[in-house]
């Protein structure tokens, strides 16, 4: 099984006339099982078609044209219409949303993260990458063209979620490497507020029987790790977690951002040793190098079995 | 971005908030002019990013205008944490019956703004929390829908305060949290909100940041401001060798090559993406490198701009060689990069072999990437080598060539 | 001509066609042609540019050549 998304999926790309966003309708087409990109929206552009996917002016006739409600939309249009595009997909039914856009203002991204609550709609990013059953079905860039993303990707056990899109395949080939596979691998973004944080996800990972142990990336900024560490706690969790933290040398750089917007360390509890205390304590494994992930999601599996 | 304190009561006053009667200025003798205007004592305060700026004696009390031009005079030479004030504020010694603070920020776990109260103000606010929690009030508001007083009065009223003060603190906290939506700041406070004698209530202090995304929106604000599209306003301004590497990412829309912020080691790096330039510059730390610059690839940039940024890193004084790495791309090419980096070396007239540490970027086009490589003698790791150990590589080769 | 890296040849009738150079020009993601009333130039500076998309070739089959310098391989 997965979690988010699975062979029957159906999606849309929104601004797929983009010149990234032509290659990643390319690539989740021609990935496992071949994604279902049902259409794609860019205004103006009715009528066109971008690797045999029909082009519509609206979200309404990619609904149209489909006769039944479509599951999910990858958005990648630019930062100032990433909000009325996500609107747009939320109600019109669609309840995955994928935000590829970077540089979106908290702001907007705090009203679509409040607006899919309230209509029962996921939204994971933005500044995101995407998802990856292996085998099966991407939805969005993640792991790049088919062929790359099948030397990276192979179906295992390991959940994985990181902040990094490009991490999320690095942790995820080391893992391949090491002969452990992955359930679905999910890049949440790495803006400081994103629609899905590591423990809102964890409780699809925790019903997901093919999943025996969860891989994250981390970075200083933010209270995301903490927020994860308390949800383990309370909810006595049967999957084992191995973490790795990037960016520790930030601690001594406090109000300078780095790599992602989300990183900048504004308080104490916002370090990468503070971070890491608080996972420990929770009984996550943090990993000092992603070369030591494999053995220790392996010790960890055998650990709760045995 | 953060405001300087006068910019920040700027705002303040905009939203229809009370503010002292202060004035700004660069000049010790127009200092004078505004002490002799507000008629009484007053405080000469440095205009600093910085905080502590009371400890190292750049908050001065006056009460003669000639008073208040001699610690103006003085305020303005005097450099806190590194920094020369950019003026002064000359503020009216207001007569205060009690302290209050309000602020707003955003809570990325609830991914809502919050509005943090307490009647205990003019210290810090986590100071307040660990000591008197029962004093500290905070409500989450909703930022689709219009934000209501009434939203306000609750926050106030759960900290214990009542009368009159509850409704002239009313409008005063609204218009903050509307201000914090409106301006697309990510934190917007008062510390301290006085109440005068008389029991009105003035602005005394106020800090504001704004989104660095959310700049574009805000133009007309920031040019009232007189806020310059170059200033960063980080902790700390861009060194040259930052701003160059701006100018080398600006070259095209393609992709990044750029993010670079210096440091003083002999390994110049030429890394990416994000997550994977967090990771190797924490890795060749842990190896003992020493870094020359932290920056980014990503997003398939131009061979153009790969070039310019490796020759900014290859230039920069102290630099002996320089690794390339990147944790496996999807979107930025191998091949692309490999151009880049030996383009940069060869309009240097520098031996790509001898100047590149270690070329590691495994991922999309990496077989022609690596015949590039190969032609001029680079040496190069594909997926099999981890983040860590390419780190370890270029380190020891550095070590190697400076014994 | 010649980049450090990428080579690109267009073959002496359709380099002094403009309506092949105009074609050139439009389908290139990297701007090495540049059509011109006598035909087609080559942008040199924007050779090493060239990400091997063949979008020229399709564009004018049998008379580009792209060269990889690094490898002699041709396209």
């Amino acid at each position: 099984m997965s979690i988010l998304v699975n062979e029957e999926t159906t999606f849309i790309v929104q601004g797929i006339t983009g010149r990234e966003a032509v290659n990643l309708t390319r690539e989740c087409l021609d990935y496992g099982k071949g994604a279902k990109v049902v259409g794609g929206v860019t205004p103006g552009r009715l009528g066109r078609e971008v690797h045999g996917v029909p082009v519509f002016d609206t979200v309404a006739q990619a609904v149209a044209h489909h006769g039944k409600p479509i599951d999910g939309s990858v958005v990648t249009v630019p930062p100032a219409f990433t909000k009325d595009a996500v609107v747009e997909a939320i109600e019109n039914g669609i309840k995955l949303i994928v935000i590829v856009t970077e540089r979106i203002p908290r702001g907007d991204v705090a009203q679509m993260v409040e607006l899919a609550n309230l209509r029962g709609a996921r939204i994971i990013g933005p500044n995101c990458l995407g998802i990856i059953v292996p085998d099966v079905i991407k939805m969005g860039g993640i792991g790049g063209p088919a062929k790359d993303a099948a030397k990276s990707y192979t179906p295992g056990s390991v959940g994985v979620i990181s902040r990094s899109g490009g991490m999320t395949t690095e942790m995820s080939s080391t893992l391949t490497a090491a002969g452990l596979g992955q359930s679905t691998a999910v890049s949440i973004g790495g803006d400081a507020i994103i629609g899905s944080s590591y423990a809102e996800l964890m409780p699809l990972f925790e019903a997901d029987e093919q999943t025996e142990a969860i891989v994250i990336y981390t970075e200083p900024g933010g209270r995301m790790e903490a927020e994860l560490a308390k949800w383990v706690k309370d909810n006595n969790s049967r999957l084992p977690i191995v973490a790795f933290m990037a960016g520790r040398f930030m601690d001594e750089m406090p109000g300078m951002s780095f790599g992602h917007a989300g990183t900048i360390v504004e308080g104490k509890e916002d370090t990468a040793t503070e971070k890491i205390a608080r996972l420990a304590e929770a009984g996550i494994v943090v990993a000092e190098e992603i070369s030591e992930i494999p053995e220790l999601v392996k010790q960890a599996i055998a650990n709760r079995k045995g | 971005m953060r405001f300087y304190e006068y910019e920040a009561r700027e705002i303040v006053k905009r939203a229809g908030i009370p503010v002292t009667d202060y004035g700004f200025t660069r000049d010790a003798a127009e200092a004078k002019e505004i002490a002799a205007r507000i008629e009484g004592p007053t405080v000469i305060k440095s205009q600093v990013l910085s905080g502590g700026r009371m400890k190292a004696g750049g908050v001065q009390f006056a009460d003669t205008p000639e008073e208040a031009q001699a610690h103006a005079e003085n305020v303005l030479k005097l450099e806190i944490n590194g920094q020369m004030p950019r003026g002064i504020l000359v503020d009216p010694k207001a007569d205060i019956d009690q302290e209050f603070y309000v602020g707003v920020v955003w809570d990325g776990t609830a991914k809502k703004p919050v509005i943090i109260f307490s009647p205990v103000g003019g210290i810090d606010i986590e100071q307040v929390a660990e000591e008197q929690p029962d004093k500290v009030g905070r409500r989450h508001f909703s930022n689709i829908l219009p934000f209501g007083d009434y939203e306000a009065k609750e926050v106030i009223a759960s900290t214990g305060v009542t009368g009159s003060d509850l409704n002239k603190l009313v409008p005063i906290v609204t218009k903050l949290a509307k201000l914090f939506v409106e301006k697309d700041m990510t934190l917007a406070e008062i510390n301290p909100l006085g109440k005068l004698k008389d029991g009105s209530f003035v602005a005394l202090d106020a800090h504001m940041d704004m989104e660095n995304e959310a700049r574009g929106r805000h133009k007309k604000l920031l040019a009232d401001l007189g806020v310059g599209d170059e200033e960063t306003r980080e902790a700390r301004e861009p060194t040259p060798f930052e701003l160059a590497g701006e100018e080398v990412d600006s070259m095209d829309h393609r992709g990044v090559a750029g993010n670079v912020t210096e440091f003083d080691g002999n390994l110049g790096l030429v890394i990416g993406a994000g997550g994977g330039s967090l990771t190797l510059f924490d890795a060749v730390r842990a190896h003992g490198g020493k870094p020359a610059n932290y920056c980014e690839i990503g997003g398939n940039p131009s061979v153009k701009k790969s070039c310019g940024l490796a020759k900014l890193v290859l230039q920069k004084p102290g630099v002996d060689k320089i690794a390339v790495m990147m944790s496996i791309v999807s979107n930025t090419r191998v091949d692309i990069v490999a151009r880049g980096v030996i383009k940069a070396c060869l309009e240097l007239g520098m031996d790509p072999a001898e100047k590149i540490a270690i070329f590691r970027i495994p991922g999309a086009w990496e077989d022609e990437g690596f015949a590039i490589l190969d032609k001029y003698g680079v040496e190069y790791a594909d997926r099999s080598v981890s983040l860590h150990e390419a780190a370890n590589r270029a380190v020891q080769k550095i070590q190697g060539a400076a014994a | 001509m010649d980049g450090v890296f990428i080579s690109v040849e267009v073959s002496g009738d359709v380099a002094s066609d403009p309506a092949v150079g105009a074609k050139l020009e439009e389908v290139c993601p990297v701007s090495i042609f540049k059509g011109t009333d006598a035909g087609v130039e080559i942008v040199a500076e924007n050779l090493d540019e060239c990400v091997l998309c063949g979008l020229c070739q399709d564009a004018a089959p049998g008379k580009v050549t792209v060269t990889k310098l690094y490898s002699g391989e041709t396209l």
